[in-house]
């Protein structure tokens, strides 16, 4: 158990490292305003990762998320300007909307038995052509509601402010760890990622919990893309392009196997504000070229993937060397 | 009990970093830089950076990649570290009201430089930008001087139809020439910016003019359509700057070189030193509290032959064009 908890570990040690560096550079750093910033700019990558953290625990993919973000805010930002909605309702709506998506994905999915990654990828064309659709404009939100919203912060010490969507991504997390690791639905997942066979063998319900993996990542994203729309009060058809591959980037790093079956919500936690970390220090810094956050992230990727083989590769020798005849 | 030591730490770090902020005596600002989708673009950010550098300012570059969340990411980070001012160049319009309210919370002057945005003028403290109808009317203006009172069939080479520029371009040269009877744009359509565009739409106009003999001169949204039309010309036998004058806006380098050869006769600069002004604003609002007007126009300065295109072009070409 402890070894397959090593990825996890060797994240949090180079997130501590990392801050460390950063802190020793830049004392701002160290400071509740970077905190603060942290949650709320990586708000929305923070609850789409949730989702994937399901998706990849149980085996499977998600590519959809980022169209259905965009998708999302344009639909809000439709509903309220166009049509003169309350935000609340529209908020409905649009969960409604992408936990529906999310769902059918998962139908798809099993019954149909196609490969997670066709599946999302059609959803992804499927859901950015939507907003497309809809419109190519990036469409202002101005409503009282909204501003009253954004203008929602808790002060912290020293400056910092941990806004309305920030303080959402953490009780998405909080509800995340709960549901993965104090729930039916969430041994049935680990059971499914780490065999599906043995899983349905053993009497998991493997049809209900495909679709309500799906279902669950399509109303994460769903939730992402009101928290976007709040972030930058406007819909916009091109937004959270690639967010999809942050956030499979944010899950792999916080030390989910990407062939399923072992992982911790808390460790994507830790996977996206390490993304975040990056870009802060980037700014931070002002002379090196934004695209080292890509570069860095890659690296971050290459590591763990090959910590995480290399782990694999290690006990299954352990476990031949146990049951070799001596 | 760890957090409420930690944020003990971390406010007085924080006072501490203020405090040395406001002593030093150069000033740190933050740049949040769309991209570099375009030559242009990318000359706007080599000129802010030497335009930093020759002041003594501590300039922070963040590039968006055409993405407005790493912009306000960006500008978070600023106000987070405590920048003495903030520059801008906002990818879209809208949504920036919760992230300038947070840099004004904080006292940090925000400077749009280029494109606007929709919402309070409050929240920044100046835009800088180039009048995009007065650019047209340089040009206008540039022609009818040329002409002195001969017959001049123009062509017109309009922008991506409905953009901003385009619309204004037009709207400035039209102006320009309005009192002037003698000349007269007998056609225009769009060549979408690009040098493929222009090259085949001068084409079509060439045909449908008796083979260029009508036209007098061209007029092109920008210099890149300028350049492929010159191509057309060329290939259809007639001398481009003589025969067909050619005239267009933004400076890019190749038309210097254009014009060097002859073959380009005038052109409007899209100046890419949007920094400069911004940081004049800045020194004279740190030095005495005086506050710039809410939109500094920059200068639409027309080069023709006679400025020794040469010799910009080497000025220009190594800004990123």
């Amino acid at each position: 158990m402890s070894s397959r908890l090593l990825p996890f570990y060797a994240t949090l040690a180079i997130f501590v490292l990392a801050y460390g560096v950063c802190v020793f550079q830049f004392p701002n750093m160290l400071s509740t305003r970077v905190a603060g910033n942290l949650l709320t700019d990586n708000a929305f990558l923070g609850i789409v990762a949730v989702g994937m953290t399901f998706v990849i625990l149980s085996g499977g993919i998600d590519l959809s998320v980022g169209a259905v973000i965009g998708f999302t805010t344009v639909l809000i930002a439709v509903l309220i300007s166009w049509y003169g909605m309350h935000p609340l309702l529209a908020f409905a709506i649009a969960l409604a909307i992408s936990t529906t998506f999310g769902a059918a994905m998962g139908v798809v999915i099993h019954y149909l038995d196609v490969p997670a990654f066709i599946v999302t990828l059609a959803g992804m064309f499927l859901a950015r052509g939507m907003a497309f659709v809809i419109t190519t404009d990036s469409i202002p939100i101005s409503h009282e509601f909204y501003t009253a919203l954004q203008g929602l912060y808790l002060r912290l010490p020293g400056g910092g402010r941990l806004t309305l969507i920030g303080g959402l991504m953490v009780l998405v997390f909080a509800f995340g760890i709960v549901l993965a690791h104090f729930t039916r639905f969430g041994s049935y997942v680990y059971a499914l990622g780490g065999n599906k066979t043995s899983a349905e063998l053993m009497g998991v319900p493997v049809a209900r919990t495909t679709v309500g993996i799906y279902a669950l990542s399509g109303f994460l994203a769903g939730l992402a893309g009101v928290v976007f729309s709040l972030y930058t009060s406007a819909g916009y058809s091109l937004s959270a392009v690639g967010v999809e591959l942050d956030t499979i980037a944010a899950v792999v790093i916080g030390g989910t196997l990407l062939t399923g079956g072992v992982g911790l919500v808390a460790g994507t936690f830790v996977g996206v504000i390490i993304q975040g970390l990056i870009q802060t220090y980037i700014v931070f810094d002002g002379t090196l070229s934004s695209w080292w956050t890509k570069i860095v992230v890659g690296l971050l990727l290459f590591a763990f993937i090959t910590l995480q083989r290399l782990l694999v590769v290690l006990s299954d020798r352990k476990r031949l060397l146990r049951n070799a005849p001596s | 009990m760890i957090n409420v030591l930690k944020s003990i730490v971390l406010g007085s770090t924080f006072a501490l970093a203020l405090a040395g902020s406001v002593s030093a005596a150069s000033l740190t600002v933050g740049f949040s830089q769309i991209g570099s989708e375009s030559g242009w673009r990318a000359a706007e950010t080599s000129v802010t950076k030497q335009q930093a550098e020759k002041r003594g300012v501590d300039l922070k570059f963040a590039d968006a990649q055409q993405k407005q969340e790493n912009q306000i990411k960006a500008i978070r980070g600023f106000v987070a570290q405590g920048v003495d001012a903030i520059l801008v160049a906002p990818v879209v319009a809208t949504g920036w009201e919760a992230v300038l309210q947070e840099a004004k919370d904080a006292d940090i002057p925000v400077i749009l430089l280029d494109r606007g945005i929709d919402g309070s003028p409050d929240l920044y403290m100046t835009m800088v930008a180039s009048d995009q109808v007065l650019e047209g009317k340089v040009a206008g203006e540039w022609l009818v001087k040329q002409a002195a009172g001969k017959e001049c069939n123009v062509v017109e080479l309009q922008g991506t139809t409905g953009s901003s520029p385009a619309i204004n371009r037009k709207k400035g040269f039209e102006e320009a020439i309005a009192g002037t009877p003698t000349i007269k744009i007998i056609r225009s359509q769009t060549g979408d910016f690009t040098r493929a565009k222009g090259k085949e739409v001068m084409e079509g106009f060439l045909k449908a003019e008796s083979g260029g003999k009508n036209i007098c001169a061209l007029y092109a949204h920008n210099d890149d359509m300028a350049v492929g039309a010159i191509q057309a010309i060329k290939e259809a036998g007639l001398k481009p700057g003589t025969d067909i004058k050619v005239v267009s806006i933004d400076a890019v380098p190749d038309i210097f070189k254009a014009m060097a050869d002859g073959e380009a006769n005038a052109t409007v600069e899209l100046t890419p030193n949007m920094a400069g002004p911004a940081f004049d604003a800045l020194e004279k609002f740190k030095a005495d509290g005086t506050l710039p007007p809410k939109q500094i126009i920059t200068e639409s300065k027309l080069y023709t032959q006679a400025d020794d295109p040469m010799k910009v072009y080497e000025e220009k070409k190594g800004l990123g064009y």
